[in-house]
This record gives structure tokens, C-alpha cells and sequence, in this order.
């Protein structure tokens, strides 16, 4: 076995598709490090399978640049750019064994005979699928199927792995540990991987650094953790994770900002222009519940609302609070906290500083998955 | 014969008028012998295929006397077997100008939108409209030696080619006749590939000619069979095409059927052709067999 390669470093700068007038990407630049598990995340039609076919080389750019390991490929076409790729529906070749499709790339590339069964058997191997080297692909589950197709993704060493919501059409269960496995094999492979999904749980079990997409361009890039924490678009915040945004009209006096909020002010975190709408972002296990009579900490917030929704889920309680102007809030409080029932008044209270402010953006509600 | 026919649904699914009360008695009666649903097109195959075959193989053995005498004859006249090998080999070539002919067009139709598809499976069909004998006649217009055909080929220079009454104008007739048999089946085996195959052979570095040739190709083989099987057989009992428009050196054996039955009337030479034709064309199909087998199941797409 000979040493691996390091995966290759990807660059996209620029890159913009137009199918007649729709534009299916949008000036998106993006940096992929040398082995990095980056993940392509949002909604269909956002842009991220785009990407993805534009890498691989089955869809030209209409302007833009796109370099692996340094070197623009944009000319190169798809059998000569050496990447990788494993469909959502498999793709594995009906009239062919297990066995032959993986050894397809490497029969490709001229290797004898020899050389290519060793290489057969150590990718089976790695995805645990070396039994079944003789059956046809219609005699395998889907999963063994996907697993079967990403041994042939891996088989010819490629730099980058390309991966197109690969377990879409598996079931959850199946799904959760196909993952792991995916995970596995990234870590020993070192081989750098560009993963597509529309699903922000995979996204974040999976990758070192995700890339919110959102039609056609890119929100923002960062670790899952980034991403939750520190969202910068109103549309990733919607999109990871649970949140409540509540929508005030700011009105600044020296150094300080206050919101109104459903007729009930709360002071900003940061200082914006007098006037201005920000939305309020909160994350549920940011919010606490208290009962009207008791009076808030220092540096808390407080809005008073009514409990419309309340729900035991073992490990602590999530709660929906319906504010005055009827927006609502989710709360995920804990088995400690004094339980509330539906109708209940409360206050729903939180830090300053664990507030949220974004700009305002009707996109990010149409995207709700 | 044709790929459309429809399976006939007999009986039971009429709406009743509501105070029907025997009905699902008799639909239970169907259910139990499924086998009934059969029927019609059986009896219709048995009178108008199973009992004139049987006679005239029955007379082929037994006209004017009983014996091989017949056959004896057909091997024994030298006529005979060219014309046999020449119905054979006009069949063959008929089936190749066919699938090269219905290939790309097969192709195109899975490749285009709705509506060119529909234009596309139209022009297929519309030629089915019209009679056999119409559509030969129009090709002695274009193939004979004043035709369409030799002006343009002398309007360019070139000497005219003798194309009617030769066997490149047969196989030319029947080819456009026989064309739809193959377009229909290979187009809805084609139909059927998905294409994100040849995308992932593309992926893993085959050129597109070595994606096709490996994959598409092999996976669109079983129509090619079906096709050729239907044309190839269809071909081998043209009776009209190769009369009008073939010469004395391009008869095919229904012709020489013809005239010993109802020139000659003589029933017993007639029948010892038609036996050996259908007995060739079953030799043939059976060695063709092992090589049509699908080698894989079709996989299964979700």
C-alpha cells in the first residue's frame, strides 16, 4: 500500500450558472482545506447540487473559476478531473457485480488485474461489504447498495470525494449510522469531502465546516457550532437549528439601544440606528420562564406572554409562549426549572447577551424545512 | 404483434346497474379461474393459427401422398434452397438497417421534451396508418429508375443505380415498413436506463464513447433483441414489399409459396415451404436464445 495523499484543497471564486434567466448560482466563492469534511447545506433549489455537479464536472459555469490541489479544472471534463462522486439514487451499473463496478474505475485506468483485486477487496473491505463482492447490485439493500457505490467513489484514490445527499432515500435509522460510517472512512481516508444535504442535523454530525446556501448564493461558512452561535443571516438561524425571532422597532438615546416588542421595551444587544426593525434571535435553551411576580436579574430581559403550548419531553420541557403582538417563542427549559401549563402568564426572560440581533429578510421564511 | 396490443380485460368490470345481486357471484367464478380471462384470445389463435398450420403441415406430409416426398423436393431443387437462404439473408439485412436506422431515433426520443417526443413517436406512427400496399407503391415511385431517387443521384453526376427490382430496394421497402418494431421496443428499454449511470461512468474516468459503449449500450441490448426478434421474423414472411418492388433474382420464399398454392395449387409443396421456414426460423431462435438471456435482473429503481 502506498502512502496516502493528503486530500486536495478546493477553490471556487466567482463561480455563477444561468439557465436562461434563472440564476442558478450567484457569484459564489467558497474555500475547501486539504481534507476537510465540508457539507453543502439548504433547501433544494438553493444552489448546493449545482455546486456539487459543477465540481464534478457535469455542469459548465457560466462565468467563474474552480481549482482542486491549485489547478483550475473549469476545462477539464468530468472523466479527466479524477473526483470522486456518489449519487443520492446509487448509480451502481445494473448489469455488473458488485465486484466489477468497483474495480470499473481501475479497469478505466489501465491497472492490471492483479493490482485491481487488491484494490477491490480493500475498498469493500473498509465500507464492510466484501461478502457480497459477487451479487448484483438488485440483490442488495439500499444501504448496502450506497455503501457498495461509495467503495467505488474511493476505489481509484481520488483527492476529493463528492457526495450527493447520499442518504436521501435510506431510512432514518440506516441514515444515523451510515453516518458514522461516512465519518470513519473520511478519517482514514484523509481524502477531502464535499457532501450535499438539505438536512442540518446530518450537516452538523458530519462536518468539519458547512456551507448555508440559499438560492443560489452562500449565507455563511462555519463550524456547526459558528453557524448556531453566531448566525449572521436571519436564514441560517432559521435553518440550524431551533429559534424564536421576534421582530421590534429600535430606538437608540446616547450609547444605548431599547426595542419595542410587542409593546413591551428590552434592551438591545449593540447600538443600532433609531427606527431601524432588527429581528430578535433567541435559541429555546437561551430562554428561561418566570412567573410575573418575581422580578428580573440584572442584565435580563423580560416579555410577558401566555403559555400556549407545553410539552413533556423527559429530559426537561419545551414550551411555546405566545407574545402580546402573537408572535410566538419556543423555550426548552429543564426538569429543574418551575413547570408551567397552557394558559399560564409568564415571563419569558433571557441575558442581554445571548440575544441575537439580524437584519430583517422575507427569505428566510419561505425555507423552512 | 404489435407492442400495444392491449391484454383484453373480459368480463367483470362492466358497471352493474345497482340491483345487480348476482354480479359478485359470477366476479368470485372469474377470480377462481383467472386462466377464463385468456379465452378469447386463445379460441382466436386456435381457429385462425393452430388449425390452418396443423393442415398444412398435415398436407405437406400427405399431398398427393403420404411421405417425405415433399421435402425430398424443396432440398432437392437448388431454386428452392437459394431462395430459402436469400429469404434468411434479406431478413438479417432488414434487421441490421433496422436497428442502426432505430437506434439514434430510439435515442433522440428519450433524450427530447414532451412535446418534440410526441412529434418524433408520431412520425413512427403514422406510416402504420397507412396501407402496405400504398407505402410500397410510393417506393417504386422513389426507387425506380426515373425516380426521385436517380434524378438527384445523376442531378449530381454520379450514374444512376439500378435500385428497383434488386435486393437493395427490397431491403430498403421493408425496412421502413418494419421500422416501428424496432423503434417501440428499444425506445421503451431506453426509456427505462437512467441516465445518472452514464453520469457516474463519466465520474470515475470513461470517456463519453467507453460510458456508452460499457454502459448504456449493454443496458439497452434487450430491446435491440426484442426488435430485431420481431423484425427478423416479420421479414422472413414479407409477401407484398419484395413482390413490388424486388425482381425474379430477390424472391423471397412467400412468393414461391404463393404460386405452388395458388398457381400451381399444388398444397403439399406449399405446405413442405412454409414447415421448413418455420422450422428454420425456430433452429435460428433457438441458438439465439442463450445470447439474449439478461445475464442480470434489471435493477430496481426507486
Amino acid at each position: 500500500m502506498t502512502a496516502r495523499k493528503r486530500g486536495a484543497a478546493i477553490d471556487i471564486k466567482g463561480a455563477t450558472k444561468r439557465y436562461g434567466n434563472f440564476t442558478a448560482l450567484d457569484d459564489v466563492s467558497l474555500h475547501i482545506e486539504p481534507g476537510e469534511f465540508m457539507t453543502l447545506l439548504g433547501p433544494s433549489g438553493s444552489g448546493k447540487t449545482t455546486t456539487l455537479n459543477v465540481v464534478a464536472g457535469f455542469t459548465d459555469l457560466t462565468s467563474g473559476d474552480l481549482a482542486v490541489g491549485g489547478k483550475s479544472i473549469v476545462a477539464l471534463p468530468a472523466h479527466k478531473r479524477n473526483i470522486g462522486v456518489v449519487f443520492q439514487h446509487y448509480a451502481l451499473f445494473p448489469h455488473m457485480t458488485v465486484g466489477k463496478n468497483v474495480a470499473y474505475p481501475l479497469t478505466l485506468r489501465g491497472m492490471d488485474k492483479q493490482a485491481r483485486d487488491r484494490l477491490v477487496v480493500r475498498a469493500l473491505d473498509m465500507v464492510k461489504m466484501s461478502d457480497f463482492a459477487h451479487r448484483y447490485p438488485s440483490e442488495l439493500s439500499g444501504g448496502q447498495q450506497q455503501r457498495v457505490a461509495l467503495a467505488r467513489a474511493i476505489v481509484f484514490d481520488p483527492p476529493l470525494l463528492l457526495m450527493d445527499e447520499p442518504l436521501g432515500a435510506l431510512d432514518k435509522k440506516l441514515r444515523e449510522w451510515l453516518q458514522l460510517e461516512i465519518k470513519r472512512i473520511h478519517r482514514e481516508l484523509g481524502t477531502t469531502f464535499v457532501y450535499v444535504t438539505h438536512d442540518q442535523e446530518e450537516a452538523l454530525v458530519l462536518s468539519d465546516r458547512i456551507a448555508v446556501f440559499n438560492q443560489g448564493r452562500i449565507e455563511q461558512v462555519g463550524t456547526g457550532r459558528q453557524l448556531y452561535d453566531e448566525p449572521t443571516t436571519l436564514f441560517v438561524a432559521k435553518f440550524i437549528g431551533e429559534s424564536t425571532s421576534l421582530r421590534g422597532t429600535a430606538l437608540t438615546s446616547g450609547n444605548e439601544t431599547s426595542l419595542t416588542i410587542a409593546g413591551q421595551k428590552i434592551v438591545a444587544n449593540g447600538k443600532l440606528a433609531s427606527g431601524s426593525k432588527p429581528v430578535v434571535l433567541l435559541r429555546p435553551e437561551k430562554l428561561l420562564l418566570a412567573g410575573t411576580n418575581t422580578p428580573p436579574a440584572a442584565g435580563q430581559n423580560s416579555l410577558t406572554g401566555q403559555v400556549s403550548e407545553a410539552i413533556y419531553l423527559g429530559s426537561g420541557s419545551k414550551y411555546q409562549v405566545t407574545l402580546r403582538d402573537g408572535s410566538v417563542a419556543i423555550v426548552r427549559s429543564s426538569l429543574e426549572a418551575t413547570p408551567f401549563s397552557i394558559g399560564d402568564t409568564v415571563d419569558l426572560r433571557w441575558s442581554v447577551v445571548d440575544a441575537k440581533l439580524l437584519a430583517d429578510d422575507d427569505r428566510a421564511d419561505m425555507t423552512m424545512t | 404483434m404489435s407492442q400495444t396490443s392491449h391484454t383484453p380485460t373480459a368480463g367483470g368490470d362492466h358497471p352493474r346497474p345497482p340491483g345487480a345481486v348476482r354480479a359478485p357471484q359470477r366476479r368470485l367464478r372469474l377470480a377462481a379461474y383467472p386462466s377464463l380471462l385468456a379465452m378469447p384470445a386463445l379460441a382466436l389463435l386456435i381457429a385462425a393459427m393452430g388449425y390452418p398450420l396443423l393442415t398444412v403441415t398435415l398436407r405437406s406430409f400427405s399431398d398427393p401422398s403420404w411421405g417425405l416426398q415433399n421435402y425430398v423436393w424443396f432440398f432437392s431443387t437448388p431454386v428452392n434452397v437459394t431462395v430459402l437462404w436469400r429469404t434468411f439473408s434479406i431478413a438479417a439485412w432488414v434487421t441490421i438497417v433496422c436497428v442502426i436506422a432505430a437506434y439514434p431515433y430510439a435515442y433522440l426520443m428519450t433524450a427530447v421534451g414532451p412535446r418534440l417526443r410526441l412529434v418524433l413517436i408520431l412520425c413512427v406512427l403514422v406510416p402504420f396508418w397507412v396501407s402496405g400496399v400504398v407505402r410500397t407503391l410510393a417506393w417504386v415511385i422513389l426507387l425506380q429508375d426515373s425516380g426521385i431517387i436517380n434524378s438527384v443521384i445523376r442531378l449530381l453526376g454520379f450514374d444512376g443505380v439500378k435500385l428497383i427490382r434488386t435486393q437493395t430496394g427490397v431491403v430498403i421497402g421493408m425496412a421502413q415498413v418494419l421500422l416501428p418494431f424496432m423503434i417501440l421496443p428499444l425506445y421503451s428499454v431506453m426509456r427505462g436506463i437512467d441516465l445518472r449511470l452514464v453520469q457516474a461512468a463519466r465520474s470515475l474516468g470513461a470517456r463519453p464513447a467507453r460510458a456508452f459503449l460499457q454502459i448504456y449500450l449493454p443496458l439497452s441490448l434487450p430491446g435491440v433483441f426484442a426488435g430485431a426478434i420481431i423484425v427478423f421474423i416479420l421479414s422472413l414472411g414479407f409477401y407484398i414489399t419484395p413482390a413490388l418492388l424486388g425482381g425474379p433474382r430477390s424472391t423471397m420464399l412467400s412468393t414461391l409459396v404463393q404460386s405452388q398454392v395458388l398457381s400451381l395449387l399444388n398444397w403439399g409443396r406449399g405446405g413442405a415451404m412454409g414447415v421448413v421456414l418455420l422450422v428454420a426460423t425456430f433452429v435460428l431462435l433457438a441458438l439465439a436464445a442463450p445470447l439474449m438471456r439478461q445475464r442480470h435482473k434489471q435493477a430496481s429503481r426507486s
